[in-house]
């Protein structure tokens, strides 16, 4: 006797379907990132002392590999990658991975402080304007919405500074400040002073997705008030609060977490041109010394790990969407 | 039936009902007006190195100058009237930002009109590129770009046109889909018109209402995108002085506690982003068929 359990069985299915195109996904975009990035720019100019002797270069173009046409490069490459390695960088003298894992606790210490002001703020405004749409309240929480958008993110940061930091002193303007270790990462949100340096970044990065989760929640009530389900708990009798706080917000609450974890990796993005402004020792800010170095490696590592966070996020969001809303059949799709 | 002419009065009638949007509308015809005369009535041409005087360098906002002008906006580490810089450097982001909006617009209705018109391969394929760029967060596919091909005009705009062509030609096939399937298309196809005619006479006008607030939304987030990549140094180079670059060059004053010359550029990106933003939120809800204004 033989049970398949069918709807598990559609699950798993519909998991290694998603694996395999994320896997291909991946692979495509080494092989472009690869190409383009080794294909224009010559990091020897850029290494090697212009005063070395001639030996010398040709031992350090060696060491690196450059010697080599570029599909052998890439083929040592993928075989690398396989192992774990993403190759060393030019600048550090390090394997590029580990520069970046290094990183990676600051950024996505930044990243989920930002969505967590997002949602946190966003959901209860978002609510307020929903319900009584017509009231100055509302119209000003949909009003600061659409400023939000529109504000460009590195120039708040610059304000945020000038505001916070230079004419106040209130939070500090660099660095991360006192972190504690935790499984060998560090993290800043367990300190006081952690905390006062995490204040503004976070702040500035937070300002984009809360105007998103403001207007998206708006939107969700707006189109579910007048549904009958709303109106069969009011027909029974049950409070405001409880049909707000768990029937309505339970309904919206799918588009809500569809958008904010894509939005998380607009935010790994985004937090390239925050992290430089307060000098956040997170991924980002290795980007930005990486491009203006040429240190190639570390730029393909950047992208290959960002690429993958990206991938696992879209998997996540999308098994999340499944488990909150039951009329979804994953096979269907 | 006269209805469905558009007549640009009535429209501009209805429009006027939000007050709000119609404020930013007039702003946004102001900043075009200054962006597109600017240089006729601004101090000095700020890039004239004859025309700046060191001395007045790092001056505050409303100073005199040297030669007694006032300088309304105060004046940036070589003497440069800000608000001349202000006007010259909004016209490169403008123009950086529109450039990049209709050069995806072209590669968007064509994409999208080849995808929806043909359907099978072709257009799985170019829907599966589409997809692709879109699981990717625009800054960072212009960032890449950037950082390969070095700075300069043509390379930014070649960056902002790849990280938005896949919205366009998502957003315009999906709309030549729904429409594809409407009577007047079939019987468009019935009376054996020509190919073009089909496509650019009756498919294409139907679309455009979305096509209308995408690129404007997209010419708001273009503007920015430039900016910020300018501030970062991967964008504009110096000889391209956009807003993004004045705001980068005040940067390392803004601790010493001269602030205006990182403040008042990013007012003027802000206000123009804010009344292009609001200008495509009115259009949104004018142009969408499902809402009875």
């Amino acid at each position: 006797m033989l049970f398949i359990n069918y709807k598990n069985l559609s699950m798993l299915i519909f998991l290694t379907n998603r694996i395999i195109q994320s896997f291909i996904v991946l692979l495509i975009m080494s092989l472009l990132v690869f190409a383009a990035v080794y294909a224009i720019g010559n990091p020897i100019d850029v290494l090697i002392n212009p005063e070395a002797s001639e030996e010398e270069k040709i031992k350090t173009i060696k060491n690196l590999g450059l010697d080599k046409s570029l599909f052998e490069q890439y083929y040592i490459f993928l075989q690398n990658a396989f192992k774990g390695e993403l190759g060393y960088s030019f600048v550090h003298n390090r394997p590029a991975i580990s520069l970046i894992l290094e990183r990676l606790p600051a950024t996505l210490e930044l990243t989920i402080s930002a969505l967590l002001i997002a949602i946190i703020i966003g959901i209860p405004l978002g609510t307020i304007a929903g319900l009584n749409p017509d009231n100055f309240i509302s119209k000003s929480i949909l009003a600061m919405s659409i400023f939000f958008f529109s504000l460009p993110t590195f120039w708040v940061g610059l304000i945020l500074i000038m505001i916070f930091a230079v004419s106040y002193n209130f939070f500090p303007s660099t660095g991360r400040g006192d972190t504690v270790e935790i499984f060998g990462f560090y993290f800043s949100f367990l300190t006081f002073d952690g905390l006062k340096h995490l204040a503004l970044p976070s702040i500035n990065l937070a300002l984009y997705p809360l105007a998103l989760v403001i207007r998206l929640t708006f939107a969700g009530i707006q189109e579910t008030l007048p549904l009958d389900f709303i109106k069969f708990a009011r027909a029974k009798g049950l409070s405001r609060f409880r049909i707000i706080s768990y029937h309505l917000l339970k309904y919206i609450l799918i588009p809500i977490v569809t958008v904010i974890g894509l939005q998380f990796s607009v935010l790994i993005a985004f937090a390239v041109i925050t992290e430089s402004i307060f000098a956040w020792p997170g991924m980002g800010r290795l980007i930005i010394e990486s491009i203006t170095l040429l240190d190639r490696p570390v730029i393909v590592a950047y992208l290959l790990v960002t690429v993958f966070i990206f991938m696992l996020v879209n998997l996540i969001v999308d098994i999340l969407y499944s488990l909150l809303d039951p009329r979804i059949r994953i096979s269907d799709k | 039936m006269k209805k469905n002419e558009f007549n640009i009065v009535d429209f501009v009638k209805i429009y006027s009902e939000d007050k709000l949007a119609l404020f930013f509308l007039i702003n946004l015809i102001f900043i075009l007006i200054l962006v597109i005369f600017g240089p006729l009535f601004t101090l000095q041409n700020p890039y004239d190195l004859s025309q700046l005087n060191i001395l007045d360098s790092l001056l505050p906002p409303l100073s005199q100058s040297y030669e007694n002008n006032y300088f309304f906006l105060g004046t940036d580490d070589q003497g440069r009237d800000l608000l001349s810089a202000i006007i010259y450097g909004l016209r490169i982001s403008l123009y950086v930002g529109i450039l990049s909006v209709v050069i995806s617009l072209i590669i968007g209705i064509i994409l999208g009109v080849v995808s929806a018109y043909f359907g099978g391969i072709v257009d799985s394929f170019i829907m599966r590129v589409a997809d692709m760029v879109l699981a990717m967060p625009s800054f960072l596919i212009a960032l890449v770009l950037l950082s390969i091909l070095g700075r300069g005009l043509e390379n930014v705009v070649f960056a902002l046109v790849m990280s938005q062509w896949a919205t366009f030609a998502r957003v315009i096939r999906s709309s030549a889909l729904s429409e594809k399937e409407k009577d007047y298309f079939y019987s468009a196809k019935c009376l054996c018109l020509p190919q073009y005619r089909i496509v650019f006479g009756h498919l294409l006008p139907n679309c455009l209402p979305p096509i209308i607030v995408l690129s404007t939304i997209n010419l708001a987030f273009a503007i920015t995108l430039e900016a910020s990549l300018s501030f970062l140094g991967v964008g504009l180079p110096i000889t391209e002085p956009s807003i993004g670059l004045i705001i980068s060059n005040g940067y390392e004053y803004i601790i010493v506690g001269k602030y205006w010359m990182s403040l008042y550029p990013g007012l003027f990106l802000l206000i123009t982003v804010i009344s292009i933003n609001i200008f495509s939120d009115r259009l949104r809800i004018l142009l969408n068929p499902r809402l009875n204004i």
